[in-house]
């Protein structure tokens, strides 16, 4: 296991992205490229997962999209991410929010957690 | 040809330059110890013994231990002939992954891991019977007939039957070394090779 860690430390190339985790909603900014022209598209979401270690660590968002629910998985690692922006932290009391794909309308909120800036310094 | 024994570290995946994902093995290969060069004149055919791994110096016969301290290793526990080895090398140098560049094809040898006695359906693919024709039952994974009665009236050989299944030397062709750190002695091949983490194989071309 030390040798796979060691290759991901000499390849994996470590981006910055804001801390997220499940229950947030962000946005990710993907490159596209379509022939040798490139794009960026923006998926914006719910994180529902965040999966894996190194440079296989992956992170899955949902979206309900004309009434369809849409799902992506990006690797943290992926150059074809440009950028992470964080909207909401959700209040969520668990790491995988899969129950979320069975809940439509009113109950498939996700309640925004207050900052509490006491709490975050202590 | 040339060769290299290894151990399958396990597998990740890294991203080639348009950022898609290649999976690949991860494999420690070498540094292996030439241990006997055989020769046409002597042994009638050309090939280079290499050895890899530690092995204990109790675990070992007399006679392997003679044969090691010709070379001048400690003894190895994985011993390999590679014919008509490519580089010129002499007993007691050292092969590293210096051999392969990256880029290159090779074959991975490695010894498949066992599955133990199983049927029909998972040694040869075949496809049951099911239960859902001809009034059958009970026999979803059954293998069918043998052979008709008549004749031949016996079994032919070689029929696809249930049993052993795994365990086999297996032999992945035309594998692409994505990429080598010469100071860990790894080697990353794209895609899969056979056996569990930590057995031997071998990487050759």
């Amino acid at each position: 296991m030390d040798a796979i860690k060691y290759v991901h430390e000499q390849l994996g190339a470590k981006k910055e992205f804001p801390k997220f985790k499940a229950g947030d909603n962000i946005t990710v900014n993907y490159k596209i490229i379509e022939g040798n022209k490139e794009r960026i598209q923006a998926f914006k979401g719910d994180v529902i997962q965040i999966k894996g270690s190194g440079s296989t660590k992956t992170f899955t968002v949902r979206k309900v999209s004309n009434g369809v629910g849409v799902e992506r998985i990006f690797p943290f690692s992926s150059p074809n991410i440009d950028s992470v922006e964080f909207h909401k932290a959700g209040r969520v009391r668990r790491a995988r929010i899969f129950y979320q794909r069975e809940l439509v309308g009113k109950k498939a909120r996700i309640k925004e957690k207050r900052y509490n800036a006491e709490k975050a310094e202590a | 040809m040339k060769g290299i024994i290894g151990k399958k570290i396990g597998m990740t995946s890294i991203y080639d330059a348009q950022g898609k994902i290649i999976p690949c093995t991860v494999i420690e290969a070498g540094p292996c110890v030439v241990t006997q060069v055989k020769t046409q004149d002597k042994d009638g055919y050309e090939a280079l013994q290499i050895g890899f791994g530690a092995k204990k110096e109790k675990n070992t016969t007399k006679a392997l231990k003679g044969h090691f301290a010709k070379s001048g290793t400690p003894p190895k526990r994985k011993v390999v002939e590679i014919r008509n080895f490519a580089a010129d090398k002499n007993i007691g140098d050292l092969i590293t992954t210096e051999i392969f560049a990256e880029g290159e094809k090779v074959d991975v040898v490695g010894t498949s891991k066992g599955r133990g006695f199983q049927g029909v359906i998972k040694r040869h693919g075949f496809g049951g019977i099911g239960m859902k024709h001809h009034g059958q039952h009970d026999r979803e994974r059954a293998p069918g007939s043998l052979g008709g009665s008549s004749y031949p009236s016996r079994v032919f050989k070689g029929l696809r039957m249930a049993g052993r299944m795994g365990n086999d030397r297996v032999k992945i062709k035309n594998l692409k070394i994505v990429k080598i750190f010469s100071d860990k002695n790894l080697i990353l091949v794209n895609g899969n090779v056979p056996g569990a983490k930590g057995s031997f194989v071998i990487i050759e071309n």
